[in-house]
């Protein structure tokens, strides 16, 4: 366990390093730099900022420098602000996306597996259409439609929650909803074909059979062996929702860091990029391990290491190729 | 055992993941303590504005500012903020107005090049000390210091010496600012700057707190609670991505005049969410405004709607290294073929006024206003541009046009672009492409005439037509067409060491009809400023180059 857990962590590291050379890579690579603007910007000006942020050393040089400063946990200074850094981005701003994002997570995990759930036992009757018009608009809808809506009609019309902006539980919960609709609409659409399949099986029937209850029988057998494709995409969705969403953030004014990942790259402002990039990474890498974790609480048949010779990816593949 | 640690390990952390968020759902006493930095702030100015009857102004600032310390601000979204808390020798007064500010009387000499300032007594920092000649010094010299790497050390240029200085190749002490004493402020120019009072009203131009600034350089702009200015109001709190809230300055010597307790600057660059915050009366003027937003004020002519005046045009670039573009008959055909007026109503619908020039009226020149005086030099004639198209192609040897618009993306220049080339495909039957690319590559492409028709605006850093006409000088970095012309620098160079009003704004005429004549740019629109106040709130006001202003607000709610 501790050495798979080791390898891991060793494994995403080297990951983070090829995520940094090569992000390096591309983003001094693609046209525009980050003080071009169509006002004035007299060669003397250009130069001294060019210096002032170090991009005018050869990119050699400059990767070189990137490197040991990130070994300090420096990440550099943005190009669009004299005031914080990369660092102090991620400080004030992470706490406030996670914030948002866990709740929309938890929010979304809930309502999607019961909405799951409950279309696969009613399936093709009006419960399911219901539930899966609800998905359907869920995934089509893109959020800052979405979220324009919520504020005409909470906030404008029925006046319950103030239009945008942070702070109060208020604040929270038109974003939240906002963020957690596409989500939802995943984990409920992937919940009821797996337990729509699961309900199918030999062992159901045998507990069935056995004169087991039906919520018996759905909780202990059908949902726990269900939830599984669920929580191979709750990782991925976890990171991506716990980052803060640039729309969303945008939209109601939230002071998260959704909106640094994609502003950076339009201002060309590179250690941001990088900053960013790598701090995702971080994030993902470590929701994946986690998730590795979960399967083995919930299905005890997975084990992550019982040999030497087998990758635990390896070893859940089988597994999971059970359920086809 | 080791299952065992797995498991109480990943209820753990699945407990964390939950947990978390649906404590924040139920229980509010922890969230507000846990985000206590940002809720202070819009919660308890929005109560004040309720219960204590205080005067608070709210509204949007635009992006999260880079900085808030003159020397380091790289745009509107941070100047809006500086132009209310800090105060240059120069202010604008209540009709906008250049008058002294700081300096209480200065002196200028014959020749046009010494300025003499002297500063008021009574002028005070917010935490107190008196404003001396010497915080201008400190400021000046900061903002074009190599190593500060300020966006707008050219602004300081004007100064003798200053961009020597600003390239590293002359001593701090031969800049033309120095403190003769506390009071006394001498400032040596390059050459005769006509417009040079104007500037030292410009936030560059702006004091630091000279004590502070050598201290410990700018740390001092970084938060509310260090932060000390010179203005009306003074920055209390800088919630990041949040809000600037600022009060009234008690130092400030012409505390008076101001009526308002303080003023709340939201951070927001969503246009729709800024029109339902000023809807739902959470902010009180928005001056941002959607295009659509715009049109239906319009139409049913809401009393809340002011079309401010804005120093800035809108305009089409012709790269005139590459036929046909070469050749000034294609420019002027394709100038003289859309409809502005069209464009205007039916696209833009911001009230904005056609551009048959390139200097946008309320500039004035020596008898009145440069543009009503210069007059139009485009006519829009779809007959005599076929004509003029015609002759043009066959001259370089081609038979039929088409080329490719380049705007960066969005929504706005795509629809103008839209127009304009089914304009220019119905009179001229010209085969017009569009191609939008990011901001970015536009620039770049632009700088290394990588296109044949691209957008394009200007905004005038100052009111005068020169602000409009050097960027098209041969030296200019911003020329971006390819286009020079020896007799166009040759009347820039002679208007700008011209100090007699009269000569040089005769020069300046010449020049933009010069321009005017060739055309490698194709004018069309002059910007407006189309904003929204609430009824209560009195006493807003715009100069033509400058953000709204609200130094002189009331707001007067009937309780």
């Amino acid at each position: 366990m501790l050495r798979y857990m080791i390898k891991r962590v060793i494994m995403g590291g080297v990951t983070i390093w090829v995520i940094i050379t090569i992000t390096f890579l591309i983003m001094h690579n693609i046209p525009g730099n980050p003080f071009a603007k169509e006002g004035k910007m007299t060669e003397a000006v250009y130069h001294n900022l060019m210096s002032y942020y170090n991009l005018d050393k050869p990119l050699g040089e400059q990767y070189v420098i990137y490197l040991k400063n990130l070994a300090k946990f420096d990440l550099g200074p943005s190009t669009k602000s004299k005031t914080r850094t990369v660092n102090d981005y991620i400080a004030d701003n992470f706490p406030v996306s996670a914030k948002l994002g866990v709740t929309a997570f938890s929010f979304a995990l809930v309502v999607g597996i019961l909405l799951g759930i409950i279309a696969a036992l009613k399936r093709n009757r009006w419960p399911d259409y219901i539930c899966m018009i609800m998905a359907i608009i869920g995934v089509s809808v893109p959020n800052f439609i979405l979220a324009t809506l919520l504020i005409e009609i909470f906030s404008l019309r029925l006046g319950l929650v103030p239009t945008s902006g942070w702070g109060t539980v208020s604040h929270m919960i038109l974003p939240a909803i906002a963020m957690s609709m596409m989500p939802i609409a995943h984990i409920a659409r992937m919940m009821r074909s797996s337990m729509i399949e699961v309900l199918g099986q030999d062992y159901i029937r045998t507990a069935k059979a056995k004169g087991l209850s039906e919520g018996k029988i759905i909780r202990r057998h059908a949902v726990r062996n269900a939830i599984m494709p669920v929580v191979t995409i709750v990782g991925t969705t976890f990171a991506n929702i716990v980052v803060g969403s640039f729309v969303v953030e945008n939209i109601f004014r939230v002071p998260g860091l959704g909106k640094y990942f994609v502003q950076s790259i339009t201002n060309r402002d590179y250690s941001v990029i990088l900053g960013t990039t790598i701090f995702y990474s971080i994030i993902l890498i470590v929701a994946y391990i986690i998730v590795d974790l979960l399967y083995i609480l919930i299905d005890p048949r997975i084990q992550l290491t019982n040999s030497d010779k087998k990758t635990s990816f390896f070893k859940k593949k089988t597994v999971e190729s059970k359920w086809g | 055992m080791n299952k065992k640690w797995i498991k109480v390990l990943s209820w753990t952390i699945l407990g964390i993941m939950v947990g978390t968020g649906c404590g924040s759902g139920t229980s509010t006493k922890q969230i507000e303590a846990d985000t206590n930095g940002y809720t202070s702030t819009d919660e308890s100015s929005e109560e004040q504005v309720e219960v204590d009857g205080e005067k608070i102004a709210r509204l949007i600032s635009g992006g999260e500012p880079g900085s808030l310390h003159p020397a380091l601000s790289q745009g509107t979204h941070e100047s809006i903020i500086l132009d209310h808390v800090f105060e240059g020798l120069m202010k604008r007064n209540e009709k906008s107005e250049i008058v002294p500010g700081m300096a209480e009387s200065y002196e200028i000499s014959e020749d046009g090049l010494t300025y003499t300032f002297k500063i008021r007594q009574d002028a005070k920092w917010s935490n107190g000390d008196a404003v001396t000649a010497k915080d201008f010094e400190v400021a000046w010299k900061f903002v074009l210091n190599p190593d500060t790497g300020s966006d707008y050390a050219y602004q300081l240029y004007y100064l003798e010496n200053g961009e020597a200085y600003n390239s590293g190749s002359i001593e701090e002490d031969k800049v033309g600012v120095k403190a003769i004493d506390d009071q006394t402020l001498e400032v040596k120019l390059a050459s005769p700057t006509p417009y040079f009072l104007e500037l030292c009203a410009f936030y560059t131009y702006y004091p630091v707190n000279a004590a502070l600034q050598e201290e410990k350089g700018s740390d001092w702009s970084h938060e509310g609670a260090t932060f000390v200015s010179n203005g009306p109001f003074v920055v209390t709190e800088w919630n990041h991505d949040e809000s600037v809230v600022t009060i009234q300055n008690d130092y400030y010597y012409n505390k008076e005049a101001i009526k308002l307790d303080g003023i709340t600057f939201y951070i927001s660059e969503d246009l729709n969410t800024m029109w339902q915050m000023y809807e739902n009366e959470e902010i009180d003027i928005d001056y941002d405004l959607p295009t659509d937003v715009i049109g239906q004020l319009r139409a049913e002519n809401n009393a809340e709607l002011t079309i401010g005046a804005e120093l800035a045009n809108y305009f089409y670039r012709f790269n005139t290294t590459q036929a046909p573009f070469n050749n000034v008959k294609v420019r002027k055909a394709l100038s003289m073929a859309i409809d502005r007026q069209l464009l205007i109503d039916e696209v833009v619908q911001g009230g904005q006024t056609p551009a048959l020039a390139l200097i946008p009226g309320g500039v004035s020149d020596a008898q009145g206003d440069f543009r009503e005086n210069g007059g139009d030099f485009i006519k829009e004639d779809i007959e005599e541009a076929k004509k003029l198209l015609a002759e043009g192609l066959a001259e370089e040897g081609m038979d039929s046009l088409s080329f490719t618009i380049l705007y960066n993306t969005s929504e706005a220049h795509k629809k103008i672009a839209e127009a304009i080339q089914q304009m220019w495909k119905d009179n001229l039957g010209v085969d017009v492409s569009l191609e939008n690319t990011e901001f970015q590559v536009k620039i770049d492409r632009e700088h290394s005439l990588d296109y044949e028709v691209s957008r394009a605006g200007w905004i005038g850093d100052y009111i005068d037509p020169n602000t409009f006409l050097d960027m098209f000088t041969s030296w200019s970095s911003q020329n971006d067409t390819g286009w020079t012309s020896e007799e166009f620098d040759k009347l820039i160079t002679d208007a700008n060491s011209e100090f007699d009003v009269a000569k040089r704004m005769a020069y300046l005429h010449e020049a933009e009809a010069i321009f005017m004549e060739e055309m490698p740019i194709m004018p069309i629109y002059y910007y407006t400023r189309p904003y929204v106040t609430k009824p209560y709130l009195t006493g807003v006001t715009k100069a033509t180059n400058r953000e709204v202003c609200l130094i002189y607000a009331d707001i007067n709610k009937e309780e």
